[in-house]
């Protein structure tokens, strides 16, 4: 008995479980990256014991990658050296690491998956818990296969009806970003679900779970249903690992419900410089901008790059902003090849670039000067985050990307689709 | 003296180290760019034991480490705040950071007042002004962590069963 986060708790714990206790559970899966697996390794050889379980270790090439300096190319040979001398499986450079774990079928339901990466919650939109430590903690639980948790209290984001044509579930989360604020959900489970949720396809239900993270949750939830099994079985390389446990709140104790109408919503924008600075587009359409990033693990799925095709098809972008597509994953990026929609983008004047998440951290590959605004369909916009300290970035969802691509201009995607 | 450096609410792990110096993992090096951002005479002047004081959920955003240990490589002798970032708080645990959450602390002290902190009780005096304040005290599984130093020197004499025995 209990919310979603104390049955999936109670499910490895082999006990019920409630919000307040200590657990010490076993993991699935750890996570980390090129960023956070260096640190990992030195609390790894500090603690000097040997690796509970090679098989539950994902370590992936995405932030810095291919290497941009001498200092990222170090990076990489050292874990490449550590996965050589450890016979590590799993060494994966195929996109950004929350959808390769997805995608590859990591992550399955009432799974316990830790990354070293504060956007691990992004796994809680398969009915996992997936939360994000710091490295040293990675390299703890390679030794122990085992991570302490405080069972968190839950938050139960309730959402009906169904968005408007033009509104996506990234104005959807957005909004609920503005109404929690960006600590509203700290050290707290946010369980999202309702007629909205049931009714939403897997490449959108990941937005909700993925931007937990940006308002301090612990992890994000979805429970796992029919939508969830599909995509397992249809799309993963999980298909035929089931059968897979739909695990759901029974009788749950909330500390709080936000009931949210979505057919009410108009598409929104997070402001710089916080992601809970959240305005109806229509307020701040027009302001100029000099560069629009469509990528990262938020927003870049196949999905989302069909809007932006189809919103630029036959049209040609603004040529004074600089357009850059990211796929969040290579298999994505194969995908939208093969279907035509890397070349309606290349035709349209956009910048196709290969996965990782270079751009969204400053680190390479669409960084601003001084002065510069983006609109981008990533989670955060932090000052600073995309490149220059005097940069201002604005969150949306892909269609207004694409509509404000084409004019220079943050613009209303219902206006290019002709909706209004 | 240990010197209070004053810091705002929600300072999250870009203000703290920006991503573009995280390519290192040396605390003395990272600690050359610690708030670069936001106050760049910190990482300038400070003084070994100066601390830091924020405002509720600091260290929020990233899980990088390279934030907390940038804290600790600039000899800081701990972090006052309010509240803490949820993985901010285990990171800084984790390595040996000290950190206190105190709101009547956070609320008080004002840039540059003299420090003196007790970590093992948690009892925060303000010599510039004579205050004294009470910080939370940390729950025993992690105070058996902050105890041997950071959870890296807890495994090396411990299993980690041991945490919650």
């Amino acid at each position: 008995m209990g919310t979603l986060i104390e049955e999936i708790f109670a499910r490895k714990a082999g006990r019920p479980v409630q919000a307040g206790e200590i657990l010490l559970l076993d993991v699935d899966y750890i996570m980390s990256h090129d960023n956070t697996t260096p640190l990992a390794i030195k609390a790894f050889r500090d603690i000097g014991k040997p690796i509970h379980d090679k098989n539950r270790i994902v370590i992936h090439f995405d932030h810095a990658y291919p290497a941009p300096n001498i200092l990222a190319a170090e990076n990489h040979k050292k874990i490449i050296e550590f996965v050589k001398e450890q016979g590590l499986p799993h060494l994966l450079h195929q996109g950004v690491c929350h959808q390769v774990m997805i995608e590859e079928g990591y992550i399955t339901p009432g799974a316990i998956v830790i990354g070293a990466d504060s956007h691990s919650n992004t796994y809680g939109a398969m009915g996992a818990f997936g939360t994000g430590l710091g490295s040293t903690e990675i390299g703890v639980a390679w030794i122990t296969g085992k991570c302490w948790f405080k069972v968190p209290e839950t938050i139960r984001v309730e959402l009906s009806g169904r968005t408007q044509p033009g509104v996506y579930a990234k104005d959807v989360m957005i909004h609920i970003a503005g109404l929690l604020g960006m600590d509203g959900g700290t050290y707290r489970s946010v369980e999202f679900g309702g007629e909205y949720i049931d009714n939403l396809p897997m490449h959108e239900r990941i937005i909700f779970p993925n931007m937990s993270t940006e308002i301090g949750a612990k992890c994000g939830l979805i429970a796992a249903d029919d939508v969830t099994i599909e995509y397992l079985e249809n799309e993963t390389p999980a298909k035929g690992q089931g059968p897979f446990e739909r695990i759901i709140p029974v009788k749950p104790r909330y500390e709080r419900v936000l009931e949210v109408d979505v057919s009410v919503l108009a598409p929104q924008v997070s402001c710089h410089p916080d992601v809970d600075n959240v305005k109806p587009l229509t307020e701040i359409e027009g302001l100029e901008v000099h560069e629009v990033y469509i990528g990262t693990c938020t927003n870049a799925r196949y999905e989302d790059i069909e809007i932006v095709a189809n919103m630029l098809k036959g049209k040609k972008v603004n040529p004074l902003v600089r357009v850059i597509v990211t796929p969040a994953s290579d298999r994505i990026y194969r995908k939208a090849l093969t279907n035509g929609l890397i070349d309606i983008l290349m035709d349209a004047g956009c910048t196709v670039t290969g996965s990782g998440c270079g751009a969204c951290i400053g680190r390479h590959g669409g960084i601003l000067a001084p002065g510069e605004r983006a609109l981008t369909t990533m989670n955060r916009n932090f000052i600073g985050r995309m490149g220059s300290p005097l940069s201002e970035i604005y969150l949306a969802s892909p269609a207004t990307a694409a509509a404000t691509a084409l004019t220079g201009k943050i613009t209303d995607p219902r206006k290019t689709l002709e909706l209004i | 003296m240990s010197k209070a450096w004053m810091f705002g609410e929600n300072m999250n792990t870009d203000e703290i180290i920006p991503g573009r110096y995280n390519i290192t993992i040396d605390p003395l090096e990272l600690a050359k760019n610690v708030f670069c951002e936001v106050k760049p005479e910190y990482a300038k002047t400070a003084r070994p034991g100066d601390v830091i004081v924020g405002g509720q959920n600091f260290g929020c955003g990233s899980s990088r480490e390279h934030a907390p240990i940038a804290i600790k490589g600039s000899q800081a002798k701990c972090v006052i705040a309010p509240s803490f970032a949820r993985i901010f708080f285990r990171n800084a645990i984790n390595i040996g950071l000290p950190i206190l959450e105190c709101p009547e602390a956070a609320a008080d002290i004002a840039e540059g007042d003299d420090i003196d902190i007790n970590l093992s009780t948690g009892e925060i005096f303000n010599r510039t002004n004579g205050h004294r304040y009470q910080a939370q005290p940390l729950p025993d599984f992690v105070l058996k962590i902050a105890d041997a130093g950071g959870i890296v020197n807890f495994l090396k004499t411990h299993d980690i069963q041991d945490l919650l025995a």
